[in-house]
């Protein structure tokens, strides 16, 4: 992975109300490579924060503010044109796709080395030849990091994680801290992580707001 | 395109039923210019009330529609009551699908048979227990009130109720109000009675409504179980809109329009008991009882359905045992000897109505789940509510089809469009699409939205989320919402019937053809063909996945 695109995320200002209630207020800019850590406790519109810049806001939600890849903005394009990526709790492999299958799915379709790629992000990740598995047969860790693969391998230009650990093991989200802070580090990839888990902030090393 | 669906889907239900109530109700009052009537008039009226046996027809119409329908809900509730986690509700929620795709006139056929003089039930028993040496001569069938088309048709509610109860379930979370509830010293089926039930009824209050509205106007169920002199109100009209005598038109209106009556007067006589019940068991629900009644009502609740399900069942062995027959003497429990014979010689007479069958099933299937998917993607992405419109779908499981389809031939042909399989076609997908719609409403509204988030965010438009995401994960409930629309189909007797005007035959309406000769062996074959044809809608539906090689562990079956 190269560090080739390398445009910073900007949230401009953005403001989002439930029936005439501000739930949140952001100002910020993150730079490639860095990840910002947005905190707060359940109802205080983190997740709603994520949608919105990802273009999946629901319309009792009224939001304002710009949000910008670069010179980029990205508020009038459908969400699939966003190039931005997510990050769930739960892995969310699609169960009706092999675990090759899953990382095909997010490759952009006219490409020669599709599955060089599998394979490669497949043995980065320590799980090589694991391409034809059913993703039901993995185990919740392997899950997870499929779908930080299948996410790289669609090249976004920036990330959104909400609460990508929480479901893990204590031993588990150590690692998979590591793996995905240092793989997004690689890529120079902007990332936003909400999180109500001090040591999330702690382990992305980047600047935290605290909402609420 | 998507944005019309839903208005697409009122229309097709709406207009179609509004049209053919229109061409009732004026014919009912004289009106009706290519026959002759031109001005308002109660003659109509008065012919019809001048037929005699007329008030038995309309008790037997009304009292079997609301006897069968509570004795199936109340089978149905202590069932679920008295049940939850046994082997007994395991085993039946496997059989409930399939049992409710066996076609109403092929139960109707195979009861026939069970109770019948000289039915199976009869010749178990005889000679040891009765003493019979040969049939007894009483009418346990087409017996005049109706009895025995009562019990038929609890046997066909039983599986449609318990459906919908299942399907309804989950929202309830009935496994935690019971744990609560047992917490509190309740045993469970007492538990069930009182945390779960009063919360399930509103919910299946539509299909309640729904099964007393085609109870009380049922024709195929009767012309086999129903009594003969005078039948039902229902095949009374029938019999009246197909007299050579075109005057008779006038009457038959006016009948269907009384048909009407009697399915509204049933459905308030129902409310009302609802009303009575509601304040009978206010108190009962708060009094405190924890434990009385329980191991009645755990007899009750499992041996009943246990009952109507294993006689479903044998209804069908009695069919097959009939198809095969050869010489049978009375009171012997089986036959001499089994033979091909009658399926060899219904052979050739099988193809056409088969292909039929399959074509207007198909087809009209199709056609619903298509507009069925787009109603429910463009709900899905207009982000509408779903509630208000929802009990329009149900007006053509309302309204007695005896009711309006006449009217709807009349008004059809005034457009110039002759009776034939294309309205054939036409006139099933009114029934499909309700039950296609509701048995894919709800998963389809369930789906995890994220899942469609995901594939979004890895550069996947809308649609083609849609096809690449959304249908592979609905792919069992959509094989199976698939099946009950064909099994929908296969069963319908008089819209094919009517709207065909008996030129294009199934298998359901050569089946009940031939209910009024007496040849067993030819029924058992045809009825069997009959029950058989949903099944396999189902089993292909079941086994499609597996052998697309598209099953995996975490796909919802």
């Amino acid at each position: 992975m190269t560090a080739s695109f390398c445009a910073p995320l900007r949230l401009e200002q953005i403001s989002i109300a439930l029936a005439g209630r501000e739930l949140l207020a952001v100002d910020a800019t993150i730079s490639p490579g860095e990840v910002l850590t947005v905190m707060g406790p359940s109802g205080s519109g983190k997740s709603t924060l994520l949608a919105y810049i990802a273009g999946f806001l629901d319309r009792e939600f009224t939001a304002s503010g710009g949000v910008w890849l670069g010179e980029r903005s990205l508020l009038n394009l459908p969400a699939e044109q966003r190039n931005i990526g997510l990050l769930f709790q739960d892995p969310l492999l699609f169960p009706h796709l092999s675990v090759g299958g899953n990382l095909r799915f997010g490759l952009p379709r006219y490409l020669n080395d599709k599955r060089q790629q599998v394979t490669q992000a497949l043995e980065q990740v320590g799980l090589a030849g694991f391409e034809s598995r059913d993703p039901a047969t993995l185990s919740g860790g392997q899950q997870s990091r499929v779908a930080l693969m299948r996410l790289l391998l669609s090249k976004p230009r920036a990330v959104l994680l909400d609460e990508p650990f929480s479901k893990l093991d204590t031993a588990l989200r150590q690692e998979m801290r590591t793996l995905v802070f240092s793989q997004l580090r690689e890529a120079g990839l902007p990332a936003l992580l909400v999180t109500h888990d001090h040591e999330d902030a702690n382990a992305a090393g980047g600047p935290v707001i605290e909402l609420g | 395109m998507l944005r019309l669906a839903p208005a697409l889907i009122i229309a097709l239900l709406v207009l179609p039923v509004g049209a053919g109530l229109m061409m009732v109700l004026l014919p009912a009052f004289g009106y009706l210019p290519t026959l002759g009537g031109h001005g308002a008039s109660l003659a109509p009226w008065q012919m019809l009330f001048d037929q005699p046996g007329l008030g038995r027809s309309v008790m037997v119409s009304f009292a079997s529609g609301l006897v069968s329908t509570a004795v199936a809900l109340v089978i149905v509730v202590l069932f679920l009551a008295a049940s939850r986690g046994t082997w007994l509700d395991r085993g039946i929620r496997r059989l409930v699908s399939p049992l409710l795709a066996i076609p109403h006139a092929a139960i109707a056929f195979g009861f026939a048979f069970l109770i019948a003089p000289s039915g199976l039930v009869a010749r178990l028993i005889s000679p040891s227990l009765t003493g019979w040496e040969r049939p007894l001569d009483t009418l346990i069938i087409n017996d005049p009130w109706g009895f025995s088309l009562m019990a038929g048709l609890v046997l066909k509610e039983v599986p449609f109720l318990l459906l919908m109860s299942l399907a309804a379930l989950p929202q309830l979370a009935p496994e935690r109000r019971l744990m609560l509830a047992r917490s509190l010293g309740y045993s469970p089926t007492i538990g069930w009675l009182k945390t779960v039930c009063p919360s399930l009824y509103p919910l299946i209050r539509l299909p309640v409504y729904a099964v007393i509205a085609y109870a009380t106007s049922v024709v195929d169920m009767a012309l086999i179980l129903g009594p003969n002199l005078p039948p039902t109100l229902s095949v009374s009209i029938l019999s009246w809109f197909n007299d050579p005598d075109i005057s008779q038109r006038f009457m038959a209106s006016a009948a269907a329009v009384l048909q009407l009556g009697v399915t509204v007067a049933a459905l308030l006589c129902w409310w009302l008991l609802e009303q009575l019940i509601r304040s009978l068991t206010r108190y009962w629900l708060i009094n405190g009882s924890r434990q009385r009644g329980e191991i009645i009502l755990r007899l009750v609740g499992r041996s009943a359905l246990l009952f109507s399900s294993i006689t479903a069942l044998a209804a069908l062995v009695g069919l097959g045992l009939f198809s095969l027959a050869g010489f049978w003497r009375f009171p012997e429990v089986l036959p001499q000897m089994l033979t091909l014979d009658h399926w060899q010689r219904s052979g050739p007479m099988l193809a056409t109505p088969l292909i039929n069958t399959a074509l207007i099933g198909l087809i009209s299937t199709a056609l619903a789940t298509a507009l069925v998917l787009a109603t429910l993607e463009n709900e899905h992405r207009q982000h509408i509510q779903p509630k208000r419109a929802l009990w329009l779908l149900y007006l053509p499981l309302l309204v007695p089809q005896i009711a309006f389809l006449f009217g709807l031939i009349v008004a059809v042909e005034s457009l110039g469009i002759r009776p034939q399989l294309g309205l054939v076609i036409a006139g099933h997908l009114l029934f499909v699409l309700p039950y296609v719609y509701l048995s894919l409403a709800e998963t389809y509204r369930r789906l995890d939205p994220r899942w469609l988030k995901v594939a979004r965010s890895l550069g996947v438009s809308r649609s083609a989320a849609f096809w690449r995401v959304r249908l592979p994960l609905l792919l069992a409930p959509l094989l199976t919402a698939f099946a009950v629309g064909l099994a929908v189909s296969i069963g319908q007797y008089l819209p094919t019937q009517l709207l065909g005007a008996g030129r294009v035959t199934t298998v359901t309406t050569e089946a009940v053809a031939l209910a009024s000769g007496s040849n067993r062996r030819l029924i058992g074959v045809w009825a069997l063909v009959q029950a058989g044809l949903p099944l396999i809608g189902f089993i292909l539906a079941l086994g499609l996945p597996r052998l697309l090689g598209t099953h995996r562990r975490d796909l919802a079956t």
